[in-house]
């Protein structure tokens, strides 16, 4: 037997230690992994981002024990498990509102990384991750979107899988074999079924795992955009950094019982959102005779769904739909490139020049007005409104090596700002 | 608008076209009053659910509503002898939509589906159950301002009467020449069992009982969500002293 491995602890954990890294572990990852102590509100949503995650698990879990994956069921087994499940109608809520929720934090905790430039050497990789959940969240919320078979579920999904047809030569076979069928149908349902309780899932644990090893590895950036692993104190510990746990843990409670506040406002009280998390049209169980007047996405793909009806032209010999998949898909896609576009001489957008403020400010309104423009019906303005905002989008990242090298930088200071609470 | 106004000056009887854009009326919300659910769930059991199903929806739910299950048996259960049924109709869908043109939709879920951007599933259902009018062009002889050329007759004439829409031709607008026809309102031709404002009521009720019968949990929802509320609102409260007595050593 190998001699045994020295460790500090004694009794059961001192047993545990020797054989499993778990006070090592949570040394590195909690009680002696240090974050800079001046994170501010934006801070909070990487926490609540993973709470949601647990949320969208433990409710997922509850709902597959009464969920029934067949075309001639499943919309009956939802309104089931709303009226004779014991809480099922909590549980449907909670997931159905954490979908939704899932994307208000993880756009805002993308903004964050946005603003304060948490993409920038050494933290490519966390960004690369962060893109890739990013993108599994987008395929999460799209398979499990047609679950409850409503008439939205049944017509986004034949919309969403129709574009694929668009793709030259392989096209319309892929689309059927996404399917399985010529038209959505239950097999269909079965696949996204596997996809969204299984596959999904499985990517996504991984890449959240990965996202905070890497995060972890490097440590975090901050909203000064400064270095707390430049300035260390005679023990090595930075002198701008503080424990994780405890104060970012009680931190993060507190920023864990607001969202609840405002999660359970919408569970209890406004489940549907009016129509934006739960579209009245899926009230209706899926006909696929009867094509709704108007099919929108759920709001959090609204943006991306904007840049691809704004493109109305053919291009080489292929249709404009062909096109404006492509224009989808790379307004996602360029996300992994921003560690490489962005020149800028700073991080944090607290010492960047006036202008790089008013082209941040430009960008977060135009995502919305495309978000808006893409739960509305197409129309003449709306058509060009979103061409513009499309271009706009595209350009603040294809010409960010340039501009984000313009005008005068303030200087950064040494240590982080901070004021004590 | 001009579209509107152009094809009613060209087909009166199509009145608001496919979709329409009559304004809702706001229905009262009676869902806490639980003798005018009972009395809703009377006209439903009476005048709906015979060619319209609820499938979603257990007879024994009615208990929710103040209800026991031996007046549930006597007054309102029909198709059944079992309490625990859900609320399924004999009618074959095929046949109806030989009938109809259409299969009576599954009334389950109405109160949530039929909302919209003009107002909520309530306010749509008591405008619908109130616009009905005489009109000779329809194969049923009815129509409804709310849904116009709709497959299903008047079922309530018999407590509303019968009523005509009424038109008055109005310039076409500005830039447009001639006049086209505007609705100004409804003209009792016949009346029924019950006065204008007994009708009213009846629909108010009918409507109440289709919105708790779309979400029966749903005054639950709200009891429960202001206690829910107000414990994360003291956790909130500790959560935010006990940050502060651990940050009070940052410096």
């Amino acid at each position: 037997m190998a001699a045994d491995k020295k460790v500090e602890t004694t009794g059961v954990l001192g047993w545990i230690d020797q054989r499993f890294p778990l006070t090592s572990t949570y040394k590195a990852h909690l009680s002696e992994y240090y974050a800079p102590k001046n994170f501010n509100f934006w801070y909070f949503f990487g926490s609540l981002a993973l709470l949601v995650l647990v949320i969208q698990i433990v409710t997922g879990i509850f709902l597959v024990m009464h969920y029934k994956p067949d075309a001639a069921k499943a919309f009956q087994s939802v309104e089931y498990i709303m009226r004779d499940v014991p809480w099922g109608w909590l549980v449907r809520y909670m997931h159905s509102t954490g979908a939704s929720m899932f994307f208000v934090v993880v756009y805002l905790h993308m903004m964050r990384g946005l603003l304060y430039g948490s993409y920038r050497k050494p933290r490519e990789l966390i960004w690369i991750f962060g893109v890739a959940i990013f993108l599994c969240l987008m395929a999460e919320a799209f398979f499990g979107y047609l679950l409850p078979w409503g008439q939205m579920s049944y017509w986004g999904a034949q919309v969403i899988v129709n574009l694929f047809s668009a793709i030259p030569v392989i096209g319309p076979d892929l689309a059927i074999w996404i399917r399985g069928d010529y038209v959505v149908s239950d097999a269909t349902l079965n696949r996204f079924f596997s996809f969204h309780v299984i596959a999904i899932p499985l990517v996504l644990l991984g890449l959240v795992a990965a996202h905070l090893v890497a995060l972890h590895e490097v440590g975090s950036n901050n909203p000064d955009g400064v270095e707390i692993k430049e300035k260390k104190d005679a023990n090595g510990k930075p002198l701008d950094g503080i424990p994780f746990h405890p104060y970012y843990t009680v931190h993060d409670i507190l920023g864990v019982g607001v969202f609840l506040m405002v999660f359970s406002a919408i569970v209890f009280f406004a489940p549907e959102m009016g129509g934006y998390f739960l579209e009245y049209n899926n009230f209706i169980p899926a006909d696929p005779l009867k094509t709704p007047a108007h099919i929108a996405p759920v709001w959090y793909f609204t943006p991306f769904y904007s840049i691809l009806r704004a493109i109305t032209f053919p291009f080489l010999g292929l249709d404009a739909k062909f096109w404006g998949v492509v224009a989808m898909g790379g307004a996602v896609v360029i996300l992994f490139f921003l560690p490489w576009l962005d020149k800028s001489k700073v991080k944090s957008i607290r010492y960047r020049p006036a202008l790089h403020k008013w082209i941040y400010a430009v960008f977060v309104i135009n995502f919305i007005v495309l978000g808006y423009l893409g739960v509305k019906p197409p129309s003449d303005i709306g058509q060009i409104v979103s061409q513009i905002g499309t271009l706009y989008y595209f350009l603040f990242f294809l010409a960010m090596p340039w501009w984000s090298k313009l005008g005068t930088f303030k200087p950064v200071p040494d240590r982080v700002v901070f004021q004590p609470h | 608008m001009k579209k509107l106004l152009a094809l009613l000056a060209l087909v009166p009887s199509l009145v608001f076209g496919a979709g329409s854009n009559y304004p809702l009326d706001t229905a009262p919300d009676l869902t806490n009053d639980l003798a005018a659910l009972q009395r809703g769930a009377k006209l439903f059991s009476n005048y709906c659910l015979n060619c319209h199903s609820a499938e979603s929806m257990r007879y024994n739910r009615l208990r929710d509503i103040g209800l026991t299950d031996e007046q549930i048996k006597e007054n309102l259960m029909f198709a059944t002898d079992n309490v625990g049924d859900t609320m399924n109709i004999s009618m074959d869908p095929k046949d109806a939509k030989k009938w109809f043109g259409a299969a009576p939709p599954d009334l389950s879920l109405i109160a949530r589906s039929r909302a919209s951007a003009n107002g909520p599933g309530a306010d749509y259902i008591y405008t619908y159950l109130r616009t009905y009018y005489r009109d000779p062009s329809k194969p049923t002889g009815w129509n409804n301002m709310a849904f116009p050329n709709v497959g299903m007759p008047h079922v309530l004439w018999e407590l509303q009467g019968e009523q005509v829409a009424k038109y008055e031709e109005v310039p076409a607008g500005y830039g447009k020449e001639g006049t086209v026809q505007q609705f100004v309102g409804f003209e009792l031709t016949k009346p029924g069992t019950m006065t204008q404002v007994e009708y009213d009521q009846a629909m108010a009720d009918l409507t109440s009982f289709l919105v708790f019968m779309a979400e029966p949990v749903r005054e639950d929802r709200f009891k429960l969500g202001v206690i829910v509320l107000l414990f994360f609102g003291v956790f909130t409260i500790f959560a935010w002293r006990l940050n502060a007595a651990y940050w009070k050593d940052i410096k």
